[in-house]
């Protein structure tokens, strides 16, 4: 808890906010009575919409800046592409469909249900075709998962480079799925065939031209992985694979194989474009580790942020923030305003979700003094998200994917935010 | 919520007495004559004191039961999250199957069980030279990846890089940088070229991957690659992988208790933001070059910053503000729309330029389109239907342009603009006025 929210402070606190009050802007300052509650507004006396005005809802208008947005010039061609998403503006810790980053090797596909199949082949007993109607017939589950980009702060590995958090933190969404185990599916087309499971594996495929072909373990496969068509609720979005997606929790969001349409047995990697050319990490000497599928623990102050500048001048903060972890749960996050020299332990919005978001705070006083602000999450395994320096002690600066280091925002005596990298 | 109920409750004691004293004083003031009434006050003070000390204790003891229906709520709360927060039981997987589904043909499978092995298991029968390669390549590849593998504009590079990898921007391409030659064939024959993927034969396919390692250097042109030999052939960076070590690597040397307190004795920044992302209402991003420097910030030690600087840098607003005064200015309908049309066509910008300077990129030029004859740019590759266009003499005009952009394929059967096409009729006459503009 912060220093200047603890309970023996409190009464203080409480004693000095009437006389701190007329510093304040807003409402609670205006000089003379507020027109807004004195005159009779538009809203207060005429009608508003109908029902049925928008039979899907949309945000409303004023919210219209809180949308995915690309950096252009980071690829070829917005069709193999990737946008981000506005984690500096949502709160909580699911994401709305309609703002949860995009990323496509070969552009989104409409691909209707009834034209759906997914074939399970390779080491089976029997090679099996689904519909979509059959994947509905399997016994399902819930669960909340996060889905990370590999890439997601990569540009980050060259130093301080895009200004914003939506940009150097916005590949990642956190959804509740609905879908079948695929255990399930496995069993069903039996794996008698494949005798000892312990070095097999499942090769995934996507229905797009790109196919984004991955290997992955059998080991994986049996536990936690999920053939889902729902995501919070309704059905996937197009360009999340519609009308089913692999779910890979704690695994890094390529495998996530979007319009799934093909799992297949076998016997070894298929060291496919997408695990060996993309999805490798190259160290300094030169050589590469592949393979390097689980999203390590890593958080970041979602606000203030250079898209959330503090606007409301000294006074009551929250520091507001994300923390997740590929190994499970989190289990404790820190903050630090000095740029890492004293650190408190903020407050966990909810505890307990695995391989999820898991939304901090930080309820503290601004006294108005510049801070280099700073997250660092811990998860089950004990593991410390480590500083931009300890990762490239250990893996130099080419690297693209897996940055999951310590996030440095500067806040200006003005409250405007900068992303920074500190000694 | 129940602590601060605790807190306001004398309080509020306290503002009514020091009100009534205020009362009481002001008609102090008013007149000796009236002392008598003023003691009447003092009574009634008196009392209102005394029934908001008595309000006050029943709502201290309403706070005191709520602190103790929050903290049961929170119990339960904790025993909740200790025996875990499943929203749902696993789903139970049965014994013997559940007959949903149906046996796959082997047509089916062989249809799509395309992917190739290392070993080069998968590969189906075939045979293919770099000579017959290259001609392929020039017609299906080189427009985005050039006609000697080595990339045009932002596409990737498929030659070259060898000795980079460990240099700090390391040219990873299948030369440099791919361990197995299975994954070239897999991958071409699947998923290429981009947007008309699973067009290529197995013989193209040899070709062509016999044509990239030969633009790598790795073989002549008279070697032939077949399914035979592909599974065995040794890629320059076979030994450049390690499987992922980062538990024993990283994970146990970053488990131990963080610092809490004097973790450094100073810190300063070290490198701001290069980019400036400025979010315009229409959507996407403005990236400016960032030129605010280190210099003139504070360090910070446990006492806080060394300083507080005067006036932030305003960079930052400057680069969000840049656009809006033009936008201002722009107050002729035709010079908005061609504004909106310069935003759309940042979806073409990947093949094509347009206004002065503009250069041939994947696709063709655009200056002074409208009028133009199709397919008449000199020095521009274009396919044969483009091409049968030119000699027909057609020209390009404002319903011919609206109909190619709306479905280029649709529009021009055969051409290799791959690009699906734009779907709103706003956008199409805003990148007309654009095309229109930009070259004048
Ligand atoms: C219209 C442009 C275009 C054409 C034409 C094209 N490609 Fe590509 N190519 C791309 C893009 C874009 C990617 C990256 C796709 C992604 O992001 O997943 C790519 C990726 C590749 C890669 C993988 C590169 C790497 O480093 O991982 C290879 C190999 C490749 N293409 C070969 C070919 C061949 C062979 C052809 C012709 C048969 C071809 N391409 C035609 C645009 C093109
Ligand atoms: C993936 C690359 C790509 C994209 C994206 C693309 N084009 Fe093209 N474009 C081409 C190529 C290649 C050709 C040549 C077509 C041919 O020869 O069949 C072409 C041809 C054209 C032509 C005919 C030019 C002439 O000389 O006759 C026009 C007009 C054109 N494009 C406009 C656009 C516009 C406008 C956009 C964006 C809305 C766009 N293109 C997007 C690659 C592209």
């Amino acid at each position: 808890m912060d220093e200047m929210f603890k309970p023996s402070r409190r009464a203080f606190l409480r004693g000095s906010a009437a006389a701190a009050a007329g510093t304040v802007a807003g409402a609670a300052s205006a000089a003379g009575p507020d027109p807004l509650i004195t005159e009779l507004q538009d809203w207060a006396s005429g009608l508003g919409v109908g029902v049925d005005e928008t039979p899907y809802g949309l945000p409303i208008e004023f919210e219209s800046d809180v949308v995915r947005r690309n950096v252009e010039w980071l690829t070829a061609s917005p069709i193999s592409s990737i946008n981000f998403t506005p984690i500096h503006a949502l709160e909580g810790t699911i994401t709305p469909q309609g703002c949860a980053f995009e990323r496509h090797h070969s552009g989104a596909i409409e691909l209707r249900k009834e034209d759906y199949r997914l074939m399970i082949n390779g080491l089976v007993d029997t090679p099996l075709v689904f519909t979509y109607a059959d994947l509905e017939r399997f016994p399902r589950e819930n669960h909340v998962y996060f889905c990370e980009c590999a890439a997601n702060t990569g540009m980050e590995w060259a130093g301080a480079q895009l200004n914003g958090v939506q940009f150097t933190h916005g590949m990642i969404h956190n959804m509740e799925y609905t879908g079948v185990p695929l255990r399930a599916l496995l069993n069903e087309a039996g794996l008698n065939a494949a005798g000892d499971l312990k070095d097999k594996w499942v090769y995934v495929e996507g229905a797009d031209a790109s196919s984004n072909g991955r290997s992955i373990p059998m080991e994986k496969a049996l536990d936690d992985v999920l053939v889902a068509f729902k995501a919070n609720g309704e059905a996937l979005r197009m360009e999340h694979g519609y009308p089913a997606r692999l779910v890979v929790p704690g695994w890094e969001g390529n495998m996530w194989v979007k319009w799934i349409r093909r799992i297949e047995v076998t016997d070894a990697a298929v060291e496919s474009r997408e695990e060996t050319s993309k999805y490798t990490d190259v160290y300094e000497d030169g050589t590469a580790r592949k393979w390097t599928w689980v999203m390590d623990a890593k958080s970041v102050i979602t606000s203030p942020s250079p898209q959330m500048p503090i606007t409301h001048g000294q006074g009551p903060l929250v520091i507001s923030g994300l923390a997740w972890s590929g190994h499970g749960q989190i289990t404790r996050v820190d903050v630090s305003k000095d740029g890492g020299i004293t650190w408190q332990t903020a407050r966990l919005g909810k505890q307990g979700d695995t391989k999820a978001l898991t939304r901090f705070y930080l309820d503290t006083v601004w006294d108005g003094a510049p801070m280099l602000l700073q997250a660092r999450a811990m998860d089950e395994t004990g593991y410390v998200q480590p500083t931009k320096e300890q990762l490239r002690a250990a893996r130099g600066e080419n690297s693209v994917y897996h940055n999951n280091c310590i996030q440095t925002w500067y806040v200006n005596a003005e409250g405007v935010a900068e992303n920074v990298e500190v000694s | 919520m129940s602590k601060s109920l605790n807190f306001l409750l004398p309080g509020l004691g306290g503002a009514g007495l020091a009100c009534g004293l205020a009362v009481a004083s002001m008609y102090h003031n008013s007149g000796e004559a009236r002392i008598a009434l003023l003691e009447e006050r003092l009574a009634q003070v008196e009392g209102h004191e005394t029934s908001a000390r008595k309000l006050a204790k029943e709502e201290a003891a309403r706070a005191t039961s709520l602190e103790a229906k929050v903290q049961e709520v929170q119990a339960a709360a904790a025993e909740r999250i200790a025996t875990g927060v499943n929203l749902t039981a696993p789903a139970p997987v049965p014994d013997g199957t559940l007959g949903i589904g149906r046996v796959a043909q082997a047509e089916e499978i062989a249809a799509w069980d395309v992917d190739v092995l290392p070993d080069g298991r998968g590969l189906p029968q075939g045979t293919g030279n770099a000579f017959d390669g290259e001609e392929i390549f020039a017609d299906r590849c080189a427009s985005c990846h050039g006609d000697f593998a080595e990339g045009v504009d932002n596409w990737p590079v498929l030659a070259g890089g060898f000795d980079t990898l460990g240099d700090k921007d390391p040219v990873k391409t299948v030369g440099s940088y791919w361990p197995h030659l299975s994954t070239v064939y897999d991958y071409v024959y699947r998923s290429m070229p981009f947007g008309e993927a699973g067009t290529l034969t197995p013989d193209e396919t040899y070709a062509i991957v016999a044509y990239i390692l030969y633009s790598n250097d790795l073989i002549d042109d008279e070697f032939e690659l077949t399914h035979e030999n592909l599974g065995a052939f040794e890629m320059h960076n076979k030994d450049g992988f390690i499987v992922d070590d980062r538990i024993a690597r990283e994970h146990s040397a970053w488990r131990a208790a963080p610092c809490m307190e004097n973790c450094k004795e100073e810190t300063r920044v070290t490198m701001r933001s290069v980019f400036l992302v400025g979010t315009p209402p229409e959507g996407g991003t403005e990236s400016v070059m960032n030129t605010a420097t280190a210099e003139g910030l504070p360090s910070f030690t446990a006492e806080g910053p060394s300083f507080i600087p005067a006036a932030a840098p305003k960079a930052e607003e400057d680069a969000q503000a840049a656009p809006a005064p033009e936008e201002d200015q722009a107050a002729d309908e035709g010079t908005q729309l061609a504004a909106a049309g310069e935003k759309v066509f940042r979806k073409c910008k990947a093949c094509h330029e347009v206004g002065a300077g503009a250069k041939n990129k994947s696709g063709p030029q655009l200056n002074g389109l409208l009028g133009r004859t199709m397919g008449a740019v000199d020095g521009f590759a274009y396919s044969k239907a483009f091409q049968a266009a030119f000699e027909e003499g057609r020209i390009w005009d404002e319903d011919a342009l609206a109909a190619f952009l709306a479905k280029p394929k649709g529009f021009m059967k055969g051409t290799k603009m791959l690009f699906s096409g734009l779907r709103k009729e706003a956008d199409v006459t805003a990148i007309t006025e654009y095309l229109k503009t930009a070259t004048e």
